[in-house]
């Protein structure tokens, strides 16, 4: 017994050391996000090319991924590549474009090509505030019926693609 | 030098202001509000700031969605609902007592808790060691000293 008791500091040093360590790899930036499982919310609001209005109503019917995106942010156009190519393999991709000149967006997808189905036009912010965005590149995964069931913040690579997006876009797809 | 100095604080106070917006209450009371709210709630971009102190975009945003909502009439509780819905309790600097924050409510009694049994414990084990010098020597130790004493006496 007296033993054990001069054992203790060190089972607390590797609790301590445990903890730390998994500390390392934590991102405290990444919220969880407060809408996972519910519906996107209502919004009707004017498509980024063309002259058309798009509501929740538009973004039904198979599942998809909701990538929040801007000219004045950085991480997007690293990204923006990789929704390309994602775009061409056949995945839905829906766009916010969130807190942007639309003049300039409109020049991004020229430069760059288009990977959205549609282009939601978000100049106030107001659907990316609803949506709980507070920074971009942010990306959802919306189910057919429209449920967020998944969110991603930061730029999504090929590994992130691979690794955690595209097994569960894939068993939304089988739903 | 006086002079400088009272020019150096002005500075200094123009700086501490700066993430404060110039929002027009009608009563003082909303002010208030607004004030308690814009300190209680955490800004989601940045890691410990509240959205009074912080000047990213987003706060800047939560900042001017309060001040529409005081507007409106809403009450406090429903405005933090309201932002809870869409950021999660993460914004909340006063979270709620929910099985996710069981540990972050109670962790620290718990810990105050296992520190008493500790001392306690610790105590007792020093208590222990003292009766047992100052109990009265059994049969077996009164003849030892007794021999020792006795031995003493011929040296």
């Amino acid at each position: 017994m007296k033993r054990l008791v001069l054992l203790v500091p060190l089972v607390a040093f590797l609790l301590l050391t445990l903890f730390l360590y998994r500390g390392l790899f934590l991102k405290p930036e990444e919220l969880p996000s407060a809408l996972i499982g519910k519906p996107i919310p209502a919004f009707s609001l004017p498509a980024v090319e063309g002259q058309s209005l798009i509501t929740d109503k538009d973004l039904l019917g198979r599942p998809a991924l909701l990538n929040v995106w801007a000219t004045w942010c950085v991480a997007c156009r690293v990204e923006h590549p990789v929704l390309n190519r994602l775009a061409a393999q056949g995945v839905l991709i829906y766009g916010v474009n969130y807190k942007d000149d639309n003049a300039m967006a409109r020049q991004w997808l020229a430069d760059f090509l288009n990977p959205y189905r549609l282009n939601i036009q978000d100049a106030e912010g107001r659907l990316g505030f609803d949506l709980g965005v507070y920074g971009a590149p942010e990306t959802f995964l919306l189910d057919k019926n429209g449920i967020i069931r998944h969110k991603f913040v930061g730029v999504i690579t090929d590994q992130v693609w691979r690794e955690q997006l595209a097994p569960l876009y894939q068993e939304l797809q089988g739903e | 030098m006086k002079r400088l100095i009272a020019i150096t604080l002005l500075l200094w106070v123009s700086v501490g202001w700066a993430a404060i917006d110039t929002y027009e209450f009608s009563t003082d009371a909303e002010r208030a509000r607004y004030r308690v709210l814009v300190e209680e709630l955490r800004c989601p971009k940045c890691q410990n700031q509240n959205i009074a102190d912080s000047n990213a975009p987003i706060a800047m945003d939560l900042r001017q969605e309060i001040y529409r909502l005081i507007q409106e009439g809403q009450t406090d509780e429903q405005i933090i609902e309201y932002l809870v819905a869409r950021y999660g309790d993460f914004v909340r600097y006063n979270p709620p007592l929910s099985f996710n924050t069981l540990l972050l409510w109670f962790g620290p009694l718990f810990l105050l808790l296992g520190g008493v049994v500790g001392v306690r414990w610790m105590v007792r084990q020093r208590q222990q060691k003292t009766d047992t010098s100052a109990l009265p020597l059994t049969d077996a130790e009164h003849q030892r000293l007794a021999s020792l004493l006795e031995r003493k006496k011929h040296d």
